[in-house]
């Protein structure tokens, strides 16, 4: 093959090969940027062979990973270039150095639209190609009718089409607004008897996002894709080119899958069964051949087959052949085959009924876990992680903590992690986990996250059985030779709370005790000092009556801290050595801890955040749904347990502590409650961070709310009540709006249970009830006349408005909060609009994190007044459960108002310039809200528009004016006369006058609205916004919409 | 189900191609490029030709000196993609006659207008080789051709396409 043809480039990249080292490489590159760089500045002189050169050059250089920062108007110019080879090469060269928000790429709209426009075919595919790779969105906006012409065209050739076909995917998925379903779906309907297969595998790629995007709209599709699929596996005319390794187009058979598992269930008896054909031939009938690359596309299609099985939710039967399948391939040699095994086995867990054929494997799956692949590692211990229940918990945990001293580092935090989860939550008996956990902590320490001790901290306080058996064990770990930090800290914690329960026992008396965990003072840090320190305190207190031996020691050490460096340390040395001399009342003080209040494991919660990294069917967002309190934290209904505690003598005495000691020894805000520091660092790691679970006040707080109280705001970094949604982004100006209108809205929401704690909620067994927290005719009617606030709230999602409004333009920022535990998924937002706006909404990223919230900035322009509403399309899927609403947006009239002073003179004036109808309307209005005329006066000031005291004589008539902002119309003056009859509350006459007669009735009627009270369904789940009594007059798709609500 | 982007790498770290359909800035691209060549040339022979990565999967094949990657959602089919892989290197094959990672140095254009006939917006376009072969030579022709003069090119096209 003939090098470039290009001297000057072939010669370029030579040199840059034979550079020595990459300072040369840079000296050159530099050199080569240097002298592109002065060409392009004397363009004039350059020739079309030049431009091209140059332009490759740069790419060459960008290639290399050297930033390229001019140039890009010099390539983006060649597209406009009347021959091909330039045009080429601008379209080629901008799709590589620009991304699709790149400003330059705008300038050429045009351009591209007559190239994808005119006759030529071969500027039509460079067109077509460039849009489809590169592509945003006004170009979705200006070019996707040309695109859609092109595909559906008779006369195009199929080269032209299959890259109309991918452009205008790329187009929709930038604005699906761009492809309106009516219609379109009887055109892809047609589409799919395409004789092209390149055509057809094209247009099935765009299917499989329409349907994913709107399966309900495309149902029409489903029998034609069927009959695809058993046309390919049956080998029907399909041509030799299109078989790839004997196997009929294997990517267009996965994509016709695809596109069938967007459905839900297919009920029709016949398309069913002859589904099921097919995929039982596939299913049975693929075999491992030599041949890898055959190998491999009959398994990229086999294992689509077992993806559509488990979403038709096939008999039994089948899924358990599917099961002894996949048992199979995670035996074989073939890594790819095994790793592909496992990671479907995960996907079954969702299916019911086929976890005990699961287990049998499990010895297998096991053994992947000490694959040489970390890949395959991964998806084996997400498997076991999954599968993982009481029957098998013991060997499961097990292997996990050996697997842990060999794994490698990258894995090792995760693998920590599941086994503590995994022991938690299966563990046969109470002291089997505290075990698991203090070998995890000796086999892992470094990858042993404080959440995990904490919780173990938390079992033992809560199950006093556990208590002495855990500090006997902490002691034994001690007096290994090396020990982890974190092992001190737990066993620290413990022996200073519970080794008094040992006190019989050789070589537990507190001072030897003490002596054993002191030998490790020297080498931890301070946060470990200090936590030493409070174990010292808390021996010394146990030691009744005082050991004068062990006093002397540990005053010692309290003395020789109070001048120590690290000021928490300083303080509690201090604090400690005052306390330690008050005798009776420091055994009040340093009494044991309280229950802890039941909590979600941190842990758990920890595993769904560091997550984000697998499988979106991963196990834990399995577990997260199942999670169900296992009831291994005890939450004791004593009020207090302290009863319990031999040396405590006042009940009531874990409550002083935290009442008293508090404000008394915390001259600053401390990092840990001050006095309670123990208590204090494992409950701050025990709540969890979501802030709905933090205790709300009770009405008698036991000592455990009050400390989870205290721990909240250590805990959490939203005020309570906020929700979680506006956390996450709270450093922008809006959410914080948003953040201070919660609150409010949220108390005055007529709250159900479970409304407050989506946390609650999202774990719950069933399927949660999705149902809004409120009236969503309220939300609207108070965004009517407001900027900001809440449109929509149910115990999963919290949607917040916050607008702002300049004349005919709007922007509004829709703001979507996840208040659930796990992700929003499949969220879908669409904006239909009247024709009387024109609104865009940037796209909704399809899914919300666990409690973050994401913003839409949503641009709207007035174009002419009328009073219908966009609506809002937004569903989600939160934990398999798909909820979809469709929410009426409030840009009502009133937005594109303003108030304007008049001057009488002047109002009477263009008063009497407009005569009548249509350009002044009056109109008797019955049945109005009976308003006390100054109320009313306030009405009109909140809706914009300016009341005019004084200028009518008749005191019981508001006269007002406000300008009225709309792109076709400009400013408008409206003006307003409301005369009240003082007799009857519930009638007034209403004039209107604007010189445009549209906006004259648009207004009069918006106000009527307005005054009249207009009914709402009482208590409405769904609350439907009854249709106002003007709506009959309303046309076009936004009434047909609203009709919908 | 998207390609997110196609990454060809030296086994020396060197990028010989790249090409993003989604979004990437500058920046994220080089951070993409520096982080997943050590990753995937730091892998062993033998192992699965697959990496999960940031949430997503990057599906790999070494061919003699050159690493050819595949940046897919998670849930995607990874075999699908193994073989669009093997497809397009089925094509360069067919075109440099037994490719090497030199014609795609020197030729690294003709990688780029041969990838834009087999993947738009991060799809399979054609799975027929003939059919990638006709579109290429009709537009050497065209290059070709344009040199001496631009005549009637659609023609001409439309000929060598048939």
């Amino acid at each position: 093959m003939a090098l470039s043809g290009m001297r000057g480039l072939s010669v370029f990249i030579s040199d840059v090969r034979n550079c020595q080292n990459k300072e040369q490489e840079r000296l050159r590159v530099d050199k080569e940027l240097a002298n592109i760089r002065t060409r392009f500045k004397n363009e004039r002189g350059l020739t079309p062979y030049e431009k091209k050169k140059y332009v490759w050059k740069m790419l060459y250089i960008y290639m290399l990973g050297y930033d390229v920062d001019f140039g890009h108007m010099e390539t983006v110019a060649l597209i406009s270039a009347p021959k091909y080879a330039e045009k080429q090469v601008g379209y080629i060269v901008t799709s590589c150095l620009l991304n699709e928000n790149h400003d330059f790429l705008r300038l050429v709209i045009n351009t591209v639209r007559n190239d994808i426009i005119g006759r030529n075919e071969t500027f039509q595919c460079l067109a077509l190609t460039m849009v489809g790779n590169v592509g945003g969105k006004e170009f979705s906006e200006s070019l996707a009718p040309d695109v859609q012409k092109l595909l559906i065209s008779s006369t195009c050739r199929p080269l032209v089409r299959k890259k109309a076909a991918l452009c205008l995917l790329r187009l929709y998925r930038k604005n699906p607004d761009v492809v309106n379903v009516d219609g379109w779906s009887e055109r892809m309907v047609q589409l799919l008897d395409e004789k092209d297969i390149g055509v057809l595998t094209a247009v099935m790629s765009l299917l499989v996002s329409l349907v994913a995007n709107n399966p309900e709209g495309y149902w029409n599709c489903v029998p034609k894709c069927v009959r695809t699929l058993e046309r390919l596996t049956r080998s029907q005319d399909i041509p030799q080119e299109y078989t790839y390794y004997g196997i009929p187009s294997p990517w267009l058979q996965v994509k016709t899958m695809r596109v069938l598992q967007y459905f839900p269930a297919i009920e029709d008896p016949t398309i069913r069964r002859s589904l099921f054909e097919v995929l039982h031939r596939i299913l049975m009938g693929t075999d491992v051949v030599k041949n890898v690359n055959k190998n491999n596309a009959s398994h990229a299609v086999l294992f689509e087959a077992l993806a559509l099985v488990m979403h038709l939710d096939a008999e039994k039967e089948m899924m358990s052949q599917c099961v002894a399948l996949l048992g199979r391939f995670i035996a074989v040699r073939e890594p790819n085959i095994r790793y592909l095994g496992l990671e479907n086995m995960t996907r079954m867990l969702l299916v019911t009924d086929v976890q005990d054929s699961i287990k049998r494997h499990q010895a297998q799956i096991i053994s992947s876990l000490k694959d040489p692949d970390i890949s395959i590692r991964r998806r084996s211990l997400d498997l076991l992680y999954g599968m993982c229940d009481v029957s098998n918990a013991k060997d499961i945990v097990e292997e996990l903590l050996q697997y842990l001293t060999t794994a490698d580092f990258g894995i090792r935090e995760e693998l920590a992690l599941k086994a503590a989860i995994l022991a938690e939550k299966f563990a046969p008996d109470l002291s089997w986990y505290v075990d698991v956990i203090l070998q995890l902590i000796e086999k892992a320490g470094d990858f042993v996250s404080d959440d995990i001790w904490y919780r173990v901290v938390q079992f033992v306080t809560n199950n006093e059985d556990l208590q002495a058996y855990s500090a006997a064990k902490a002691r034994e770990y001690l007096d290994k030779p090396a020990v982890h930090e974190t092992m001190v800290k737990v066993a620290g914690y413990l022996l200073g709370e519970y080794s008094h329960l040992l006190a019989r026992r050789s070589g537990c008396s507190p001072k030897e005790i003490f002596i054993i965990v002191h030998d490790k003072f020297p080498t931890v840090t301070t946060s470990t000092k200090a936590l030493l320190l409070s174990a010292y305190v808390k021996l010394l207190m146990h030691s009744q009556p005082p050991e004068p031996e062990l006093q002397e020691l540990v005053l010692g050490v309290f003395k020789k801290y109070e001048s120590y460096v690290d000021a928490e340390v300083q303080q509690r040395a201090v604090e400690y050595f005052a306390l330690s001399r008050k005798g009776a009342s420091m055994m009040d003080i340093l009494a044991e801890m309280p229950k802890f209040p039941e909590r979600q494991s941190a842990l758990l919660k920890k595993a769904e955040d560091t997550e984000g990294d697998s499988a979106e069917l991963s196990a834990t967002k399995l577990r997260l749904q199942q999670q169900v309190s296992t009831a291994l934290v005890v939450s004791d209904a004593k009020p207090n347990g302290a009863s319990a505690v031999p040396l405590t003598r006042l009940s009531s005495a874990p409550r002083n502590i935290d009442q008293m000691g508090l404000p008394e020894v915390a001259p600053q805000p401390p990092p840990y409650a001050n006095g309670a520091v123990p208590r204090a660092a494992p409950a701050t790691g025990a709540a969890p961070p979501a802030p709905p679970a933090a205790p709300a006040p009770a009405p008698a707080p036991s000592p455990a709310d009050l400390l989870g109280d205290l721990m909240a705001p250590l805990a959490i970094e939203a005020p309570p009540g906020v929700g979680p949604a506006a956390a996450p982004v709270a450093s922008t100006p809006a959410s914080a709006i948003l953040a201070l209108e919660a609150p409010p809205s949220a108390g005055l929401a007529p709250a159900p249970p479970a409304a407050g704690d989506s946390l609650a909620l999202a774990l719950m067994d069933g399927p949660p009830q999705v149902q809004p927290i409120g009236s969503i005719a309220d939300w609207f009617r108070s965004l009517s006349i407001k900027e900001s606030g809440v449109l929509y709230e149910d115990p999963l999602i919290q949607i917040g408005i916050k607008t702002d409004w300049r004349g005919p333009h709007g922007r509004m920022f829709l703001f979507f909060g996840n208040k659930n535990a796990a992700p929003l998924t499949s969220v879908k937002a669409v904006v239909a609009a009247p024709s009387n706006l024109r609104v865009q909404l940037t796209t909704v990223p399809e899914i919300i994190p666990p409690r973050a919230q994401v913003q839409s900035p949503l641009d709207v322009v007035c174009i002419h007044a009328s009073r219908e509403v966009p609506v809002l399309d937004f569903s989600y899927t939160s934990v398999n459960v798909p909820v979809s609403l469709k929410l009426r947006l409030p840009v009502v009239m009133n937005k594109f108002l303003q108030a304007t002073p008049v001057s009488a003179p002047d109002f009477v004036a263009k008063w009497r310039a407009l005569a009548g109808p249509p350009t002044k309307l009056q109109e008797v209005v019955r049945g109005v809200k009976p308003l006390p005329l100054p109320e009313m006066a306030d009405l009109f000031t909140s809706l914009h528009v300016g009341v005019a005291p004084g200028l009518d004589p008749n005191p019981n008539n508001i006269v007002a004016a406000a300008t009225f902002y709309s792109e076709t119309g400009g400013a408008t003056l409206c003006l307003i006369r409301v005369e009240t009859d003082p007799a009857d509350r519930t009638q007034v006459r209403i004039t209107v006058a604007t010189p445009d007669p549209t906006t004259s009735f648009e207004f009069k009627e918006f106000i009527k609205e307005q005054l009249i009270e207009i009914p709402y369904a009482a208590a409405p789940p769904p609350p439907p916004p009854a249709p106002s009594p003007a709506s009959m007059g309303l046309t076009g798709p936004a009434a047909v919409l609203a009709g919908l609500i | 189900m998207t390609i997110h982007f196609v990454l060809l790498i030296s086994r020396q770290g060197k990028v010989r191609l790249t090409k993003w359909y989604s979004p990437y800035t500058q920046k994220e691209r080089t951070k993409v490029i520096r982080e997943l060549s050590g990753v995937i040339l730091s892998r062993g022979p033998k192992l699965c030709n697959f990496v999960e990565w940031r949430g997503l999967k990057v599906i790999y094949k070494r061919y003699a000196s050159l690493y050819f990657c595949m940046c897919i959602d998670a849930d995607d089919n990874e075999l699908e993609t193994l073989e669009i892989i093997h497809h397009f290197v089925e094509i360069l094959d067919r075109y440099f006659g037994n490719v090497c990672e030199l014609d795609l140095i020197f030729n690294f254009h003709k990688a780029y207008y041969i990838l834009d006939e087999v993947l738009i917006a991060g799809e399979l376009q054609e799975s027929s080789k003939k059919s990638v072969a006709r579109v290429i030579a009709a537009q050497d022709t065209l290059i070709e051709n344009a040199k001496e003069q631009a005549g009637s090119l659609s023609n001409m096209i439309a000929q060598a396409t048939k």
